[in-house]
């Protein structure tokens, strides 16, 4: 059983847009074969539980309907992993300009 | 009374939606055949540079400093050829409300939008348009809706895009997120038909006309800083706006003689439209991807006429790789103390190589900057690469394959700026709008306007449809 979730939270729901059947005629081979999915955000209009179908009010006001699948979602995106090349670029441009090299 | 929401169903109404979203009747410019009368359009549908200006002011839009990068122009002078080595500036956009130029073109379409009525705006951009027409929204009290493409199947999204979204919900927008596809354009149908918003595109007169205003400020800056209009200006390349809207503006200010070069990262080889490639890219925006299908067809745009025209300005397209615009962001950071997202940086990479080109007492302008961030970073987008599989290295850029690997420099002399066939680009040109229009006797205005629209002569338009063997009087 999902995570029940209160009327009225901020939460994530999804919809398929278009079935892999339905999709544009021009989309390659590779995108054909999936379905075009979609992601609001808005408050819950009534208890419910994690993957049932839920209606949501948006921000801008719009009733929208699709499948709960996330209550307060965040942002996770951050800064990536440590990139050791990067590091390298700065001292050589910097020794570089300090004199080293000359016209070729 | 119900409507027909399929795909085929919607489509079939666009023209009505469009028509109520935008409300302008592009109608009136068309003369039937290819030509369309350009410039009664900008001039009757836009505002004069006077009237931009005031409406950007009044958002603290525009007006952004000219900095000059005096160390990455030494760096230049070490490598070039004595006597060569272009001095380089940058128009500091990053300064703008939401973080880019695309300010310009937001300020300007939505204070249309709310002078006509609209409650709302919508957009469809992953990019920095959106947070920038989420911005004006909110300072112009309007809603604001922005639809991005952002996942591949598995879920997984360009970090540059899920930041984008952030931002354009810092500023109350509702952001719908979509996997890939170009049905994108079917889910902003909807949500225009269903809401009755106005649609803020990028490519109506009024986007196009407020990027004016900065090829503006450039030729005043110059000649008030130096005492002369720069010789030339590079534009990173993508829908054609940024360009368009520069070089319109420097005409404005009398600055005829720039050179107006376009640089595009090369993404050649990547379908735009494929799941499994998405992620597979490092930049979404600023590339061939874009650039090449909007230079050789504008009108593929959201609107029936796009006023981005690109190939109506450009004197020279050039293209850079992934690894290069990477390697120039950090060195922005290291020898200017300005740290800028990377797909802004383009244009600097493409500058960078060319002014080793041109004499010292030259001046070569890169015309924006834009904010940077979490996910919008670098870092964030090289790791976010190598976790797709694509291989990091230093060493020559030249054999930088996308999608394949990025290759960072090894040494700043190999960044090199790569010309792409202008001439050929304008023939396609030519030829698609033979094609779609199914045109099979172009007429003289034809003639004189697609002279116009590739910067070139009715001889070589008459060259190329001889070509393909097509008449034209």
């Amino acid at each position: 059983m999902g995570m029940k979730v209160s009327k009225g939270e901020w939460v994530l729901i999804h919809n398929i847009v278009l079935k892999p059947e339905e999709r544009a005629p021009q989309v390659p081979e590779d995108t054909k074969k999936v379905p075009l999915e979609s992601w609001v955000k808005g408050f819950l209009q009534q208890d419910a539980q994690i993957g049932e179908e839920v209606e949501v009010k948006t921000i801008t006001g719009r009733m929208v309907k699709g499948r709960l699948v996330e209550v307060h979602p965040a942002y996770t995106h951050h800064f990536g992993k440590f990139v050791p090349e990067l590091l390298q670029i700065g001292i050589q441009l910097k020794e570089m300009l300090a004199g080293g090299e000359v016209h070729e | 009374m119900s409507k027909d929401m399929s795909y085929q169903g919607l489509m079939a109404r666009k023209n009505e939606i469009m028509k109520r979203a935008v409300g302008i009747d592009y109608a009136v410019f068309e003369s039937g055949s290819i030509a369309f009368d350009y410039e009664r359009m900008m001039r009757e549908t836009g505002y004069t540079l006077e009237e931009m200006q005031k409406i950007q002011s009044s958002t603290g839009v525009g007006n952004t400093p000219l900095l000059e990068l005096r160390n990455l122009t030494a760096l230049a002078r070490k490598i070039a050829p004595k006597g060569k080595g272009a001095r380089i500036f940058i128009k500091d956009e990053a300064c703008n409300p939401s973080g880019s130029f695309k300010a310009r073109r937001a300020a300007n379409a939505v204070y249309h939008a709310k002078k006509l009525g609209y409650k709302g705006v919508i957009a469809a951009t992953s990019g920095n348009y959106g947070a920038a027409v989420a911005s004006q929204a909110a300072m112009q009290g309007l809603k604001c809706i922005i639809v991005q493409e952002c996942y591949d199947s598995r879920g997984i999204g360009q970090p540059e895009i899920i930041e984008k979204a952030r931002k354009c919900e810092a500023y109350g927008a509702e952001v719908v997120q979509l996997t890939v596809g170009p049905e994108l354009f079917y889910t902003f149908l909807m949500l225009l038909e269903e809401t009755g918003y106005f649609n803020a595109s990028l490519y109506t007169p009024f986007g196009i006309a407020g990027v004016e205003t900065l090829g503006y400020e450039l030729s005043m800056q110059f000649r008030e800083r130096v005492g002369r209009d720069p010789d030339v200006v590079v534009c990173t390349n993508a829908g054609g706006g940024n360009l368009t809207g520069t070089a319109r503006g420097l005409i404005k200010a009398g600055a005829e003689s720039v050179k107006i070069i376009g640089a595009s990262v090369n993404l050649q080889g990547l379908h735009m439209a494929s799941d499994e490639q998405f992620n597979k890219k490092s930049f979404t925006t600023g590339h061939t991807g874009f650039g090449i299908p909007f230079a050789t067809w504008p009108d593929r745009s959201d609107v029936p006429r796009s006023a981005a025209r690109p190939l109506r300005y450009m004197d020279r397209y050039v293209t850079v790789a992934q690894g290069e615009v990477f390697y120039m962001t950090e060195a922005l950071a290291q020898l200017e103390g300005l740290e800028r997202g990377p797909a802004g940086n383009t244009s600097l990479a493409a500058a960078f190589s060319i002014a080793q080109e041109m004499d010292e007492d030259q001046i070569i302008v890169v015309q924006e900057t834009e904010y940077t961030g979490a996910g919008k970073h670098i870092q964030a987008q090289l790791s976010f690469a190598r976790d797709n599989g694509i291989e990091i290295k230093f060493g020559n850029p030249e054999e930088e394959v996308p999608g394949k690997n990025i290759i960072l420099p090894a040494h700043p002399n190999l960044i090199q700026a790569r010309d792409l066939d202008l001439e050929k680009i304008k023939k396609s040109y030519i030829k698609n709008c033979i094609e779609i229009t199914k045109t099979d006797n172009v007429s003289e205005a034809d003639l004189a306007f697609l002279a116009q629209d590739t910067k070139s002569s009715q001889g070589f338009v008459k060259e190329v449809l001889e070509s393909i063997k097509v008449e034209g009087k």
